[in-house]
């Protein structure tokens, strides 16, 4: 195994990433909502030996191009389960797949995610991720009616109202990953000691208020989950741009890419790199994984004929990621040429075009070929999702310190 | 099980956060690991009790300004631990205290609809209005809401979220492959609430779960509590156990459920209670005996009583007797994170002075007798038939039942009373309803507007 060993993980959203994924024959379109689906999935994933599932959500119908307002679609799946609720059901049913439900920072409180993830966290012992997302939708707002937010379109994009409109978000994004990260700090190791001899069930000089405040929000803390199994749940996000990538060198543990071929990555991880510089990152750098949907198979040409005949059926599949059709063989060729072309890139998240179609041909077809190419672990590791990252359990940044409120 | 007997409900509250649970017995586990929330699952729902229960608190408790840490704190969050929990259970209901005041209609009715479709059916929301102004420095919002302003609130939240529930038909999602349709409608989720707390509109992102709404709890005392409980929860949950109180206010929130015009039946009242056993009726007085001496200590009887002096009461002898200082309601809150004791501190400190002068009892023995009221004691025949005769004679439909040790403390009373009720007929032996609401007997959720509505209006009152 090289010394920068492959991650693999999966992005899991509806019946796949094509748009008629559902209408494909192996789909079941019609399990969408129900605990089995999602378990098959997760444990399909874990089958792979896979690094982590993410799971997509929002809190709007979704859309055919996801920044823009509902598109009252009725050919598409529609519809989704909260992410973090589904992540907390396969916890138990599984035990050692990373798991990462989106949240979006734009209407959740901060303080109820910090709960969630840390609960999350110690569920599934040491399991825990939060993909950190904005919502620049103004119906997601109105389902809030909290804010207003101007309507934003890819034609809107770059004007210099809604570039500040978005680098609020951002912003205030970053304050809610520093909040959550603060709260889960906010309970040292140790803290509760169980004291019979002077009655004491916790240390108090062991907690903290986090006394955050910000141009959006202040919050105070502590937080009510005792620290997390992983100290910090790994926080991942997906960047395209400037603005994201330093959002994600600011805040992130692990940023997700969306290079379009090989010779795209080697820029995309100096782009990476340059933003970490430009916002002083310290600490471990961000791991990069690319971003790349997949129609996967056996045969190079039923992976590639399954994409066609979906094309055909709604429209041809756009991403803001590669879109990769072939064989196992092809792909994980396709994979290494990638990491050769920057031995910084970390690894892949996949995104299935057809669940589990293409899940399953990851974890028995692909998966095995790295594995025979000595490319990928044969056998979970470690425990811990951070771990796996090689990133050290983080000691609360409070440590130490004392309170100022110890007098009894 | 013989048609004619009223059915108990049962419910297990999880021992966490709050004095009456003995951290420092020996028997006493994490109430944080995971391991801990599915050993007390498995075993309620191996007694084929109705529901499990989580209580919610969103701050950590203070005294004066230092943190509490004299009794078990912190707590994990309720979403994430029931959806696990739906995972190794099959049955058993699943509810949540979460309030109305620090949380938005949209994303509550989206969780419990996830829940409820990720259980099959076994969500339960119990709805509280948080009393306790700094949890909203941990919140955007920040600040709080005086006690009508709540209650309008939990009102309104409570109705977005039965807008958004219904705001997808239970056939809207056909998944019709082969004519490309997946949705039935292009309406589907469209929403729209405008109130005093909110003005919202859209589209509900998440289908209709299997009960339609998710079961409703509701627990409070004032008298707008008790409104607000009449006309819009299934169940309350109420802290009045001796059967006196009880029967009392059975007799009036059922009165109240009427008046809302509602059936009486379709609201039921769950009282928490604790039961202490023993082989014989003096061992089970001894382990009372025992328990409480520990659940009191003198340190906890002097912050009981704090909570309902509101001042510092540091130099008190919990020995001695009731003091006389006055209590000092006004002052800033002492204690933070607890729910007030009382609506009247000076009527409440004149009372224990006299339950001390009059029974020779000491500060610490009179917070024991005050707060020993949720206790069922005795042997699990004699405990069975109090659980019965309390149902049989309508001063509850049941009750949701703790204990001081985590988190086994639920085994004894499953593999013990729990046969009894069963022998009696008041207790079913195996689940029979699929859903929460079907093993509650309550109607099911019929949809706003949908033929064979019941409750037609009352999405708009
Ligand atoms: C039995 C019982 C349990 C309660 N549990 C909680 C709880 O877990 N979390 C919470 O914030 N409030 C809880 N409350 C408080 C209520 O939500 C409410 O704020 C309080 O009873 C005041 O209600 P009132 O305004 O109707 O008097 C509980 C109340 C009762 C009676």
């Amino acid at each position: 195994m090289s010394e920068n060993p492959l991650h693999l993980a999966v992005a899991l959203d509806g019946a796949g990433w094509h748009p008629a994924a559902w209408r494909d024959p192996n789909a079941t379109p019609e399990a969408l909502f129900t605990p089995g689906y999602w378990t098959a999935l997760v444990q399909a994933a874990e089958r792979g030996l896979l690094d982590f599932a993410t799971i997509e959500d929002a809190l709007g119908l979704q859309s055919d191009d996801h920044i823009s307002n509902t598109d009252r679609r009725t050919d598409q799946v529609r519809g989704r389960l909260d992410a973090e609720l589904i992540a907390a059901f396969t916890a138990p049913l599984t035990s050692r797949v990373g798991l990462i439900p989106t949240i979006t920072t734009t209407h959740t409180e901060p303080f109820h995610i910090a709960s969630a993830l840390a609960t999350l966290d110690h569920n599934s012992l040491g399991r825990a991720g939060w993909r950190v997302q904005t919502s620049v939708r103004a119906d997601e707002a109105a389902h809030f009616g909290r804010r207003a937010l101007p309507e934003i379109r890819r034609d809107t994009l770059g004007t210099p109202e809604t570039d500040a409109a978005v680098a609020d978000l951002f912003e205030e994004a970053g304050d809610s990953v520093e909040v959550v990260r603060r709260l889960w700090d906010s309970w040292e190791d140790g803290t509760e000691i169980r004291d019979a001899e002077t009655n004491r069930f916790l240390d108090r000089d062991k907690l903290h208020h986090i006394d955050f405040s910000g141009r959006f929000f202040s919050v105070r803390g502590p937080g009510i989950v005792p620290r997390p199994p992983q100290g910090q749940p790994l926080v991942v996000a997906l960047a395209h741009a400037r603005a994201a990538y330093e959002l994600a060198a600011r805040s992130a543990d692990v940023v997700f890419t969306t290079p379009r071929n090989a010779a795209e990555v080697p820029g995309i991880v100096a782009e990476v790199r340059a933003a970490e510089q430009a916002v002083g990152r310290t600490g471990a750098p961000l791991r990069i994984l690319a971003d790349v949907v997949v129609s996967v198979d056996e045969d190079a040409a039923e992976a590639r004929d399954r994409l066609r005949r979906l094309d055909e059926l709604d429209e041809p599949l756009r991403s803001d990621a590669a879109v990769v059709a072939g064989s196992v063989v092809e792909l994980a060729d396709l994979l290494q040429e990638w990491r050769a072309a920057s031995p910084e890139l970390d690894g892949f998240r996949l995104r299935p075009a057809v669940l589990p179609t293409d899940l399953d041909a990851i974890a028995d077809g692909l998966v095995p070929e790295l594995q025979r190419r000595g490319a990928f672990r044969s056998a979970y590791d470690t425990d811990s999702l951070r771990e796996r990252f090689g990133l050290p359990r983080p000691a609360s940044r409070y440590a130490g310190e004392n309170t100022a409120e110890v007098a009894r | 099980m013989s048609a004619d007997r009223k059915q108990v409900i049962l419910g297990a509250y999880f021992p966490g956060v709050n004095h009456d649970t003995v951290w420092s017995d020996p028997a006493s586990g994490s109430h944080i690991d995971f391991s801990s929330f599915e050993h007390w699952a498995r075993t309620a729902e191996r007694g084929k009790l109705d529901l499990l229960f989580l209580a919610e608190g969103l701050r950590l408790r203070t005294r004066g300004e230092a943190i509490f840490d004299q009794d078990v704190v912190g707590r994990p969050d309720t979403f994430t631990v029931l959806a696990s929990l739906a995972a190794i259970t099959e049955h058993i209901g699943l509810a949540g205290t979460i309030n109305s005041t620090f949380n938005e209609p949209y994303e509550l009715a989206r969780k419990f609809a996830s829940l409820d479709l990720l259980s099959g059916g076994r969500a339960a929301w119990n709805v509280v209005t948080s009393f306790d102004a700094p949890t909203g420095e941990n919140f955007r919002r920040g600040g709080f809401l005086d006690r009508s302003q709540r209650y309008e609130r939990a009102g309104e939240t409570l109705e977005a979220a039965r807008r958004l529930w219904d705001s997808w038909g239970s056939d809207a999602v056909v998944a019709d492959q082969e004519i490309g349709r997946f949705l039935r409608d292009e309406r589907v989720g469209d929403f729209a609430v405008q109130g005093n707390q909110f003005d919202i509109a859209g589209r509900f992102s998440t289908p209709r779960s299997p009960q339609g709404h998710p079961v409703v709890l509701q627990a409070g005392e004032s008298p707008a509590g008790r409104d607000f409980a009449a006309k819009h929860s299934d169940a309350i949950f109420s802290r009045y156990q001796q059967f006196d109180e009880a029967r009392a206010f059975y007799t009036d929130v059922k009165a109240r459920v009427a008046k809302a015009g509602r059936n009486p039946d379709e609201v039921k009242i769950l009282p928490s209670a604790a039961v202490i056993l023993g082989d014989t009726e003096a061992e089970a007085r001894d382990r009372h005996a025992d328990i409480r001496s520990r659940q009191v200590d003198p340190f906890t009887a002097i912050v009981l009583a704090e909570t309902a002096w509101n001042r510092d009461l540091s130099d008190v002898d919990p020995d001695g007797p009731v003091p006389d200082l006055e209590p000092t309601p006004d002052a800033p809150k002492w204690i933070k994170g607890r729910a007030p004791l009382t609506q009247d501190a000076h009527a409440t400190a004149e009372a224990w002075r006299q339950l001390g002068r009059s029974e020779g009892l000491s500060l610490r023995q009179v917070v024991t007798k005050v707060f020993d009221r949720n206790v069922f004691v005795g042997t699990p025949e004699f405990v069975a038939e109090e659980i019965d005769r309390y149902v049989q004679q309508e001063a509850v439909d049941g009750f949701i039942l703790g204990s001081h040790v985590t988190p086994s403390g639920l085994d004894e009373v499953v593999d013990r009373v729990v046969p009894l009720l069963q022998d009696r007929g008041a207790f079913r032996t195996e689940y029979t309803g699929t859903t929460l609401r079907d093993n509650l007997g309550l109607e099911p959720a019929e949809k706003f507007g949908e033929p064979g509505t019941r409750r037609s209006d009352s999405a708009a009152s």
